[in-house]
């Protein structure tokens, strides 16, 4: 019998999905659960997937400086990406600056960093938080970092795909320019979803389904290679997915 | 050609920053120059107008801190895994620094700008975020080339051209040739920039352009105003595999540096006597807010650096 699925382990094997079929995923700064997600799906497509963990030495082959993953970006040979925000509202503009204010703000966060570039222009954004809170997910956001699909004639073959959270999966139209529910995660229930986000969403008639968690042997991929992998880069967090992994064994 | 006449030390290193200079740092990754940083907030240099190429973290902290900066061009400004720079954050609030909020690209492009003589590079994204707003160096133009009827706007990104580039690079030879490996930023850097100087691991015999596995990855001697030898230079921040980060000092630092009092307490120690690296002591128990995961960390998850 395999241990409990973590929290942690259900969002790696989410974003893993989310990446199925694509060619190449970067993965930018202080991003330990998107590039484990990232390797995973790389291991399981057996290379199909090129992955670039940025501050990684071992899984990013860029040898032409910071600029090259924006250049690559902007021809279009970079599919995916991974963004966050301290806000992000229901048109899926993201605010990493801050709030109550600007520029003398408050609340600080550290800013922009690529997201006003990358998400015109990387087709697959996947928006990753994981406080699921109306301080987070608001109606809208008080500074925009970097704006969600909207009609004003400018180039943008790129944007949201995804949102995941600590409590479930959106999926974003880029028509409509709404999120949908897509799955709850175990645990958690629609209406929890609902009172902890503070923009309008799309709800399926249907039931919504769980978040799947991750077949027997993918498990074991991830609490073996790829948390070999990513500890490359973010130890810290390898050390605490090692622990909770133990937690759990002590358990059982 | 640079001679050995260039060969500095720190001290003298860090005399070449002149107050009011437009100085660029590389990021943590790249190479920071924290042992002349050192030096600099000895001086009490004055009225910098920095900029992070793309993004800041314990360097740009500690200068903001010590009262350095009057401003700040940056893509993002953050201790990574030890949380958001505090002197930062409170620079912001109490508005004791002018900001240039950035995003990562656009940094590159206005260097680019500069190494080419160009006065702006046009970059894709951007329209619609509100960055634009506060920049009266980026605007927004016609694609002169877009199809009859068709109209495509981009962003221009007024030229970057730094008074002084300062990073910290593995080796260098007697030439005043510099080994930079992976880090083809810091090439940008120094074609850039009015002046470049660096700090470096060692000093190597020979000449570096004469050996084709390097030459590649090295920066010609044409680029460079001086180099002063800092092993260890990067010290608090690892440098690559070399040596890792010093969580003690850099944990102890982000407590102290919540506030100013803290801070100044922090630089009192790393200031005084000639070993730098030295551990920080905190302030009697209770005297400084304990760490909690700071939200403001969470929140850049997935931001690109």
């Amino acid at each position: 019998m395999t241990d409990p699925v973590t929290p942690t382990e259900l969002l790696i094997v989410t974003i893993a999905r989310l990446l199925h079929g694509v060619r190449h995923v970067a993965v930018g700064a202080s991003s330990p659960i998107p590039g484990a997600g990232a390797l995973l799906e790389r291991a399981l497509s057996n290379g199909a997937t090129r992955v670039s963990v940025l501050g990684s030495r071992r899984h990013n082959a860029f040898t032409n400086g910071g600029v090259e993953l924006f250049d690559l970006a902007a021809q279009g040979r970079v599919d995916a990406f991974f963004l966050g925000g301290g806000q992000i509202d229901g048109h899926a503009n993201i605010n990493l600056v801050g709030v109550d204010g600007y520029p003398q703000s408050p609340v600080r966060w550290p800013g922009s960093f690529g997201s006003a570039y990358l998400y015109h222009l990387i087709p697959r954004v996947i928006l990753f938080r994981e406080e699921h809170t109306r301080r987070v997910f608001v109606p809208r956001v008080e500074f925009i970092s970097a704006a969600g699909p909207r009609d004003d004639g400018v180039y943008r073959p790129g944007g949201p795909h995804a949102l995941l959270t600590g409590l479930c999966l959106f999926a974003f139209d880029k028509t409509t320019r709404r999120f949908s529910l897509q799955s709850v995660h175990p645990g958690h229930s629609v209406e929890e979803v609902r009172d902890q986000t503070g923009f309008d969403f799309d709800v399926p008639a249907a039931p919504v389904p769980l978040t799947p968690g991750p077949e027997d042997a993918t498990l074991a991929l991830m609490r073996s290679r790829i948390l070999d992998e990513i500890g490359e880069t973010y130890p810290n967090f390898a050390q605490g997915w090692r622990g909770t992994q133990k937690v759990a064994v002590g358990a059982a | 050609m640079t001679s050995i006449n260039n060969l500095l030390d720190l001290r003298a290193l860090a005399a070449k920053v002149p107050d009011g200079a437009k100085l660029a740092v590389a990021k943590d990754e790249s190479g920071v120059a924290m042992a002349v940083t050192r030096e600099l907030v000895r001086r009490g240099v004055r009225g910098l107008h920095l900029v992070t190429v793309p993004v800041g973290g314990l360097q740009a902290d500690v200068l903001i801190g010590a009262g350095c900066v009057t401003t700040l061009e940056s893509s993002g400004v953050t201790l990574s895994e030890f949380g958001t720079g505090p002197c930062f954050s409170r620079a912001v609030k109490t508005a004791a620094i002018t900001l240039k909020d950035a995003t990562c690209p656009a940094i590159y492009a206005g260097l680019q700008a500069a190494q080419k003589g160009l006065p702006f590079l046009p970059l894709r994204g951007i329209i619609g975020s509100d960055l634009l707003a506060h920049r009266d160096d980026w605007r927004v133009i016609d694609n002169p080339f877009a199809a009859a009827g068709e109209v495509d706007r981009i962003v221009a990104i007024a030229a970057i051209r730094p008074d002084v580039a300062l990073f910290h690079a593995p080796l260098a030879d007697r030439f005043g040739n510099v080994f930079i490996g992976r880090q083809r930023e810091l090439m940008l850097l120094a074609h850039a920039s009015r002046q470049t100087l660096v700090t470096v691991e060692q000093i190597v015999e020979g000449n570096l352009l004469d050996d084709d596995a390097r030459s590649g990855a090295t920066i010609p001697a044409l680029y460079i105003e001086a180099i002063a030898p800092a092993p260890r230079g990067a010290w608090p921040l690892n440098y690559g595999d070399a040596y890792p980060i010093d969580t003690a000092w850099m944990q102890a630092y982000v407590r102290m540096a919540r506030s100013a009092d803290g801070f100044a307490d922090a630089m009192a120690q790393w200031l005084v006597g000639d070993d730098a690296r030295k551990p920080l002591v905190e302030a009697r128990l209770g005297a400084t807010a304990a760490v909690t995961a700071d939200a403001t960390a969470e929140a850049t998850a997935g931001a690109s650096a």
